[in-house]
């Protein structure tokens, strides 16, 4: 007789809530017994977005935190929901990545169905609609910046599901500092280069100022005529190079005594292990 | 009623819809469910338990009631019929159906949630013992 299930027990798809209360009881035999409960991997990030004169551009960095230790120190932040929206993530590594491709599949089964491009408007509905559901227990906020037909949008979506659209948006850890960047330097309608430095300013004040983010700068850039996804835009965190080398030449000390002890060794035991080369 | 605290959703004197004791009248049944415990009775064990559980019927009935106002009582009840419909048109209770009429009405064929990645039943470990799932549909159990 293998194991079956109750009739009352019949599950559907979708969350499973059996673990909870064990859960529960094993986070308060942790706290007594003083060893930490496994935490999730959270991104540590610091991720901007602005719309500049012909579309939008978006900036992310490009560490990964467990905690106090770098989980992955060049992993993606920004990720294509349709061919000119994109999105970047902050918050938990896994809620934010699987947030994206639930997304990234619905706007698809959407244009499908509708047979249009999608709307960045649509794309952030969908997207606060999701997270609003699960209470903020997704814990993911994530930017959203696209260019559609009616023009380039920008918006910041929070993990219990409020949203914002602004010409500028910063989030995750790194977000006062990238934000005091854009509230120095942000103009309307910048031309592409001018842009593309100062999100790159923005990222790399986060990469410096905040524990969180590291390592390089992830800029994508949207327009009307497409996206391209610049990775490793830059690396402002690399190492110097040493000009010379700085060893000192032999014979720079100078030797003031020298004493010889020879050691006197017998050969007492032989023995010999073939080692197994198969 | 949509609220964070899980010691609130306690003070709720609306019964609570699908939880406590499953028997009939509302006793335990502890020859299927085994023994009980008050507190996994009464207090939700997660803040988000009782929303999905009910999410589906709330849709449902905030949609139903919408449809109703703007369109008169006909559209709901012509909906609801298709539904009841093809509800009806499933496998036996211990085989897994595709639900593929349903999906088309309520539109889910055209939407990925967490329902269709986590926990699909179609890939289940474990299925009913037939003979009991279909005395339980059919009432005798």
């Amino acid at each position: 007789m293998f194991p079956c299930l109750n009739p009352s027990d019949v599950q559907d798809g979708g969350f499973s809530f059996n673990n909870c209360s064990r859960n529960a009881a094993l986070e308060s035999s942790f706290s007594e017994s003083s060893s930490k409960p496994p935490k999730a991997r959270k991104t540590g990030t610091t991720i901007a977005g602005i719309v500049f004169k012909d579309g939008v551009i978006l900036g992310a960095d490009t560490r990964a935190t467990d905690d106090m230790v770098v989980a992955d120190k060049n992993c993606v932040k920004i990720h294509c929901i349709a061919p000119k929206i994109y999105c970047c993530g902050a918050g938990v590594a896994a809620d934010a990545q699987i947030t994206k491709q639930i997304l990234a599949s619905n706007v698809e089964l959407h244009t499908l169905n509708t047979g249009r491009p999608p709307l960045v408007a649509m794309v952030t509905r969908t997207l606060k609609q999701m997270l609003f559901r699960y209470r903020g227990q997704v814990n993911s906020s994530l930017i959203v910046g696209g260019v559609d037909v009616d023009g380039a949008h920008l918006y910041s979506v929070y993990p219990h599901g409020s949203y914002d659209k602004l010409p500028f948006v910063t989030l995750g850890s790194g977000a006062e500092a990238a934000v005091s960047v854009f509230e120095d330097r942000f103009k309307p309608n910048m031309e592409l280069e001018e842009g593309k430095q100062l999100v790159r300013d923005a990222i790399a004040a986060g990469i410096f100022c905040d524990l969180g983010s590291g390592s390089n700068v992830d800029l994508c850039v949207i327009t009307q005529a497409g996206a391209s996804f610049l990775r490793g835009f830059d690396k402002p965190t690399t190492k110097g190079r040493r000009e010379g080398s700085y060893m000192y030449k032999p014979g720079t000390t100078a030797v003031l005594t020298k004493t010889v002890t020879p050691f006197c060794l017998d050969v007492i035991d032989q023995s010999v292990h073939a080692m197994d080369t198969k | 009623m949509n609220t964070l605290d899980v010691r609130s959703q306690l003070k709720d004197s609306v019964p609570v819809a699908g939880f406590g004791p499953h028997g009939s009248y509302g006793l335990q049944d502890s020859l299927r469910t085994g023994f009980t415990s008050i507190k996994n009775e009464l207090i939700p064990s997660h803040s988000l338990e009782l929303s999905e559980k009910n999410f589906q019927v709330n849709q449902d009935k905030m949609n139903m009631s919408t449809l109703r106002n703007i369109q008169g009582i006909h559209a709901p009840l012509k909906l609801k019929m298709e539904l009841k419909a093809a509800t009806q048109i499933q496998r036996l209770p211990f085989l897994p159906s595709s639900h593929l009429a349903l999906d088309t009405l309520r539109g889910s064929d055209e939407t990925i949630g967490f329902d269709d990645i986590l926990n699909d039943p179609n890939q289940s470990e474990v299925m009913g013992e037939p003979h009991m799932m279909v005395e339980y549909k059919l009432g005798v159990l």
